[in-house]
């Protein structure tokens, strides 16, 4: 249950702008066990999504090394699948069912009975079986999140990688994915690596969190935040985990200055 | 300026809440309500086109009766008689299956030579220059300025035809193509590469349909120009007075001064033109973009 799948040592990113070299993150060291719930928690510019996109393999660190189960991240791969922040990952020309079937097929990782069947299931188990043959632009965003993570998990990855997932999306439909996800968790004990910047978020979803600082993103702690849950969001015990939080990002003083950057 | 107390009423009398159980919706009738015959018909795309043209041809009748000189400007009934009397001979009908039949030849290579070039440019950014380059030089050459020059080099038949409508396609579908694949959201790239795509199948299965509105458009355009260009240069040399395709057959009926064959001809292709345009492109449409929503 707890051995290392994915494993981050001292890497370095950056990347250039049309002026600029960018340093996203300097030496950031982290492990993601099997079953993690691992949230990398920061304010804009600590080069978080960069940090994911190194991990998914679309770019390489200048200084430092990416395993996952022992071996080199070199280029995107089926083994970690990826949802974006953007609505626009899915494929307008597909339904929603050939959307989900999309990866299985071009993997050939399954059969193909089994492709479509595995395909329905995760269609049910994010309760869109009633927009099977839909289009994408017939959905709502919310429903477009969850034909991505349904896509995402049918093919079953090594790792889920998640960049802001629930960002896009109006705060109801937020706290709703949120659980949704949890309670997929629950039955399926996947892996995930999820980027977000809510403090509230990283607490909720994850079970280990990294808290990164800004410019160039290191790392300021890793915590075990498995013990919360929606059950005790009101308790104080919770409060005080935010406010741990607060203070490693941005110092004892600035509470207030705190809450304009990060959405708690 | 003062911050109102969060939990005091702003207007100093305290007002109650209230909680409602829902009222029943049923008293408006019917949420939903088919339209009537009438409404259907006049919102519909085909009827509505269907009227501007009867309108077009009784101005232009009316005009025609009341100029009265067929060597200039023949009435609709005329020009309508003279076309079913060369359908009916299979003169009309050869002449447009020769003029189609190399029209299809050139769009092809056309087309053949976009995806090359394309595939080109996709490829590397030396590729991306080179079409750029040569389409900013040749797109905007008229074809039929390249006719004299074809006619050296390939002598008086089809293949200078081809050679000229290859032209008028390949620039405007390469453009329209490229243009299409470089606006290609980042997401959707990432999530096709993620799951392992690479060369030709990521731009099969991903840049293809993802750039397919103005992959589209490209053909439309390009369609346009070939067979514009097309008649243009029958019209200017023909092919040999027994295999001329439609411009020919116009041009003869011109050397006649017999305004109503013309007419017919001119006819003839614009009704190729529409059919392509709203029969064939249509369908490709409702099929494709319009279904996926890349296109209202």
């Amino acid at each position: 249950m707890s051995s290392v799948l994915l494993e981050v040592n001292g890497v370095t990113l950056q990347y250039k702008t049309p002026r600029h070299l960018v340093t996203a993150t300097h030496k950031v060291d982290f492990a993601v066990h099997q079953g993690d719930r691992y949230v990398i928690l920061g304010p804009s510019g600590c080069g978080k999504s960069t940090l994911l996109k190194a991990v998914g393999g679309f770019m390489a660190p200048v200084e430092g090394s990416i395993r996952i189960n022992g071996r080199d991240v070199e280029a995107p791969g089926p083994d970690r699948m990826m949802v974006f922040q953007e609505f626009e990952q899915l494929m307008p020309w597909k339904t929603v069912f050939q959307n989900v079937l999309f990866p299985m097929k071009v993997t050939r990782k399954f059969a193909r009975a089994d492709a479509v069947a595995r395909a329905n299931a995760a269609i049910e188990k994010v309760e869109l079986s009633g927009f099977r043959d839909v289009y994408p632009h017939m959905l709502s965003g919310g429903m477009k999140m969850r034909v991505a993570i349904a896509r995402a998990m049918a093919l079953e990855p090594d790792i889920l990688l998640m960049d802001e997932p629930f960002a896009a999306l109006d705060a109801l439909t937020r706290r709703s994915m949120q659980q949704e996800l949890l309670m997929l968790w629950e039955q399926l004990r996947f892996t995930v690596l999820f980027v977000t910047h809510s403090i509230e978020e990283a607490i909720l979803i994850g079970s280990r969190i990294l808290v990164l600082s800004p410019h160039p993103g290191r790392v300021r702690a890793e915590l075990d935040a498995s013990a919360f849950h929606f059950g005790n969001i009101d308790k104080s015990e919770f409060g005080a985990m935010t406010k741990r939080i607060h203070t490693l990002l941005f110092g004892e003083e600035s509470g207030h200055a705190a809450r304009e950057k990060v959405s708690a | 300026m003062s911050l109102a107390q969060p939990n005091m009423p702003s207007g100093g009398t305290p007002r109650p809440e209230f909680e409602r159980q829902l009222s029943d919706a049923g008293a408006i009738g019917d949420v939903e309500r088919p339209l009537g015959l009438g409404e259907r018909l006049w919102n519909n795309e085909t009827f509505q086109r269907l009227l501007i043209l009867l309108v077009l041809i009784a101005i232009w009748e009316l005009y025609a009766r009341w100029l009265n000189n067929s060597l200039l400007f023949p009435s609709f009934t005329e020009t309508i008689e003279t076309f079913v009397r060369d359908l009916r001979s299979g003169e009309l009908v050869d002449r447009t299956v020769t003029s189609l039949r190399t029209l299809a030849i050139g769009y092809t290579f056309g087309l053949a030579l976009a995806a090359a070039f394309t595939t080109l440019a996709v490829a590397s950014n030396l590729g991306t220059r080179i079409l750029s380059t040569l389409t900013a030089m040749f797109n905007p050459l008229p074809a039929i300025a390249l006719l004299p020059l074809a006619l050296i080099w390939f002598g008086l038949g089809t293949p200078s035809l081809v050679f000229v409508i290859i032209h008028s396609v390949l620039w405007a579908v390469a453009l329209n193509t490229l243009v299409g694949f470089r606006g290609v959201p980042e997401t959707l790239r990432m999530s096709g590469r993620n799951v392992g795509l690479k060369g030709a199948r990521y731009v099969g299965l991903i840049l293809i349909p993802a750039a397919f509105p103005s992959i589209l458009a490209g053909l439309k355009i390009g369609w346009a120009f070939a067979w514009r260009t097309l008649v243009a240069a029958e019209l200017v040399f023909g092919v040999s007075a027994r295999s001329g395709g439609i411009g020919w057959y116009i041009f003869e009926a011109r050397n006649d001064l017999d305004t109503p064959t013309v007419f017919s001809g001119l006819l003839t292709v614009i009704l190729i033109g529409l059919f392509v345009e709203s029969v064939i492109f249509r369908a490709i449409e409702t099929r494709t973009v319009n279904l996926w929503g890349m296109q209202r």
